[in-house]
């Protein structure tokens, strides 16, 4: 085993890593989630037309590779005319991909909430904007953490297609030391234990944050 | 007590859910600073009118005035609005307390004043350690709601209720979810408020509460008033045969 190599092909890694897989991740997370929760309050609005975009965008974006997503968005919207660069493609991908997901996620956890909350809500006289800000989501999130962490740690390792839109991110840092020192496996496996260990690590930010929110929840 | 001068008019309430009509044809009249005992079989409608007075559900026909507005005519074209301004005059109290988990006592109680009546909060805190002294909880002030029993919750309950200030209090069934032994406390504090001359409607099934503590007792039955009157009159003497088999039947289950 090339010891060496182990460790001089950690730093670019690493570097990937935080330069480019984290802020990817997060980035399109937050975006993501945005959209998610317009998405799930769009299907919870009872208005058909509402819903049922709502649940055409999320059929779409289940029923279509990731990987297929971002070459229409990298490689085919400039045949339309409209260019954009490797990170902002990445991050509409992804965040397009998220929301889509955790839309379904985000609606069935503010289902969780007992109606009576809303009514609790409604008669202290709150608007359904305020009730749902103020009185549902606090609770549903914490039912949403665990699927939603699930989505997440999903989305750190899909993070590794936007090597083919040319981000340079761990993946493609791993893909370019492997060709210039031909010791592929080597290389590949060093990249799946910093994916790994990335991963453990927010599994156990998910235990913390469950059990930080469900301090104050009955059950 | 002056009969020309009712703080609540309630006339032709109607309300279906699907194909049952719930309330075919409801009238009632509410003096202030009186209690109204609404009671019945399950099924009578008794939550639904209350429901309807505070803008949870919207009636199909008939009309809810307040002596100083909103007056609402649900038989024509209403809107959200109208529906909504009639919480501006009540505040409920549920069966299920519905209190908020993720809040402290203190935190569920002036939700309402500071969120929505927009008081200064400090004020709003000086108002609900009050409140919460008077109904014996001012201790557990910082406490979350699943830490309290169910007695405790629902006092948390009413004084929510009580901080917004309201014309009249609402109470669906306040003790129907309580252990037998927790049902006293919480009656004892609805005792108090009705000697405070609060205005009251309260959904019940404690026939000994009602009589000792409301002014009128509503009989309902099948979406309609059944009889109503002064509380011996009705729970002690029922005209009606139906009112007599339900008073029966609650005195005496077996």
């Amino acid at each position: 085993m090339d010891w060496e190599l182990v460790r001089t092909s950690f730093w670019p890694m690493l570097s990937g890593t935080l330069t480019a897989t984290i802020p990817l991740a997060l980035t399109s997370f937050v975006f993501g989630l945005a959209l998610a929760l317009v998405l799930a309050m769009m299907r919870i609005s009872g208005q058909p037309i509402l819903s049922g975009i709502a649940r055409f965008y999320v059929s779409v974006i289940r029923g279509t590779p990731l990987l297929v997503q971002l070459f229409v968005i990298f490689y085919g919207l400039p045949s339309v005319g409209l260019t954009i660069d490797p990170w902002p493609s990445a991050i509409i991908a992804f965040s397009l991909n998220v929301g889509g997901y955790a839309a379904e996620v985000v609606r069935a956890a503010i289902l969780s909430v007992p109606k009576g909350q809303w009514e609790a809500g409604h008669t202290i006289g709150m608007s359904r904007t305020l009730t749902l800000r103020r009185v549902i989501l606090p609770q549903a999130a914490r039912v949403s953490v665990p699927p939603l962490s699930n989505t997440f740690i999903s989305l750190v390792k899909d993070t590794s297609l936007a090597s083919v839109v040319l981000v340079t991110e761990l993946f493609r840092v791993a893909q370019q030391i492997a060709s210039s020192s031909q010791q592929f496996l080597l290389i590949y496996m060093e990249a799946a234990a910093i994916y790994w260990v990335f991963c453990l690590v927010l599994s156990s930010g998910q235990s913390a944050l469950e059990k930080r929110l469900d301090r104050y929840v009955a059950r | 007590m002056s009969p020309a001068d009712p703080l609540l008019t309630v006339t032709g309430l109607q309300k279906s859910f699907g194909d049952t009509q719930v309330l075919k044809s409801i009238d009632l009249q509410l003096e202030s600073g009186t209690v109204v005992a609404l009671v019945g079989p399950s099924g009578s409608g008794k939550t639904t009118v209350l429901r309807c007075l505070n803008g949870l559900e919207t009636p199909d026909g008939g009309t809810v005035a307040f002596a100083g507005g909103p007056s609402v005519d649900f038989g024509g074209r209403v809107t959200r609005k109208q529906v909504l301004s009639l919480r501006d005059r009540s505040a409920m109290v549920f069966q299920n307390y519905n209190l908020f988990p993720h809040m402290t006592v203190l935190e569920n109680i002036i939700e309402g004043p500071v969120q929505v009546q927009k008081r200064p909060r400090k004020e709003a805190v000086a108002d609900a350690e009050r409140l919460l002294e008077r109904v014996g909880l001012a201790a557990k002030r910082h406490d979350h709601p699943f830490n309290l029993s169910g007695g405790q919750q629902q006092r948390v309950g009413i004084v929510r209720a009580l901080a917004l200030q309201p014309d009249l209090l609402l109470f669906d069934e306040p003790t129907s979810a309580l252990d037998p032994e927790l049902v006293g406390e919480v009656l004892t504090v609805i005792k108090e408020l009705a000697e405070e001359k609060w205005t009251m409607v309260i959904v019940t099934h404690e026939l000994a509460f009602a009589r000792e503590v409301a002014d009128e007792v509503v009989f309902m039955d099948g979406g309609v008033v059944v009889e109503h009157g002064h509380p011996d009159q009705v729970l002690r003497a029922p005209g009606g045969a139906r009112p007599r088999r339900f008073v029966q039947r609650l005195l005496n289950p077996f």
